[in-house]
């Protein structure tokens, strides 16, 4: 463990991807009425206990069965959600950490900046998948800032997103169940959005933790 | 009955899933394609439709699980509802290994593509074939 967060050639292993994904289900257990709340307001309400479920089960898998690389750690959890959020949200963010899975590759070791890349290329995986950009009220409006910002910090990613997640509040949504409800979407902050920043607070909380 | 060799001479069928957030709306249009295909023998056709425990949403199990069980080797395919059912299936598709070879996701309107894959499937139509017919049927105007 090295110094500080600017420091571009420190490293890290797998495990410290399984504590970042272990804190993002601790997280999403604490918020989860408010992910459920934010939900209910412009999307079906199951935003918060779909996330709990699925990142509850990302946890408890990659606890009985340690991936060796941090690769494998994103791509076993991406299929992990994927098989059972149940709702849109699991194939986003399944299709999300797999992506940048592959792009980690088989590595035992990689940067802040390698992961910055690979989630990089996850978020245009998802901005694929669901056919939104930046701007439609969904996920990608914290994402993509939030990949931007890990190219300089992890404080730098979380703070982003988060920012990010608060933008949509005006927006009104473009895409999903949300866009049915036209001009009654704005006012409301996005539930993706607003979980995509809880797991950008959570790779900063946990890089400070380890002094990365 | 036919005899072994008559059946073996016949192309293995294309099969098809219906994906619905609900595991009632997924049973029910399997069961309408059945009755509206018609008589003779069908093309494999079953429901994966909402949460293994019963609620509403999608489950990539439940997909994958169908999807292996109607696979005769001709290709699947798939025909889902909204949201997360198209999310799900086009996730697995893009990043997964999970589906059998020639799972195909089909774009088309979910209860009158059901019908038109199922019976152009029965007919020994192919997986082009198929996915074409209930393409179609959003050509298929009501007013």
């Amino acid at each position: 463990m090295g110094m500080g967060s600017d420091d571009v050639t420190e490293t890290f292993g797998a495990g410290f991807l399984v504590r970042w994904l272990a804190a993002v289900a601790e997280d999403v257990d604490r918020e989860a009425d408010r992910l459920t709340e934010l939900d209910s307001a412009i999307g079906d309400a199951d935003h918060g206990a779909n996330l709990k479920r699925g990142f509850a089960a990302v946890t408890e898998t990659l606890a009985n069965e340690p991936p060796a690389t941090p690769g494998a750690v994103l791509t076993t959890a991406g299929r992990q959600l994927i098989s059972t959020v149940g709702g849109a949200s699991g194939p986003l963010y399944g299709t999300l950490l797999r992506r940048a899975g592959k792009a980690l590759g088989e590595d035992g070791e990689v940067t802040r900046e390698r992961l910055a890349e690979a989630l990089g290329a996850g978020v245009a995986a998802v901005s694929q998948l669901g056919g939104a950009q930046v701007g439609d009220k969904t996920m990608l409006d914290a994402l993509v800032p939030a990949v931007e910002g890990l190219r300089s910090s992890y404080e730098e990613a979380g703070a982003a997103a988060e920012k990010g997640a608060l933008a949509t509040v005006p927006l009104q949504a473009r895409k999903g169940r949300a866009s049915y409800l036209g001009e009654r979407s704005i006012g409301h902050q996005d539930p993706g959005a607003t979980s995509s920043a809880l797991l950008f607070a959570a790779l900063a909380d946990t890089a400070r933790a380890e002094g990365v | 009955m036919r005899g072994s060799a008559q059946v073996s001479a016949v192309p293995a069928p294309v099969g098809i899933v219906l994906v619905s957030h609900s595991a009632a709306v997924a049973a029910a249009v399997a069961e309408l394609a059945r009755g509206l295909a018609g008589g003779g023998d069908l093309a494999p056709v079953l429901p994966a439709g909402g949460t293994p425990d019963g609620g509403l949403g999608t489950s990539s199990e439940l997909i994958c699980e169908a999807a292996k069980a109607v696979d005769r080797g001709a290709g699947v395919a798939l025909l889902v509802d909204l949201g997360s059912a198209v999310l799900t299936v086009k996730a697995l598709l893009a990043e997964g290994d999970e589906l059998p070879e020639g799972a195909r996701l089909v774009d088309a309107p979910f209860v009158e593509g059901a019908v038109a894959a199922l019976v152009t499937a029965s007919a020994g139509g192919d997986l082009d074939a198929v996915a074409a017919a209930a393409s179609e049927a959003y050509a298929y105007r009501k007013e």
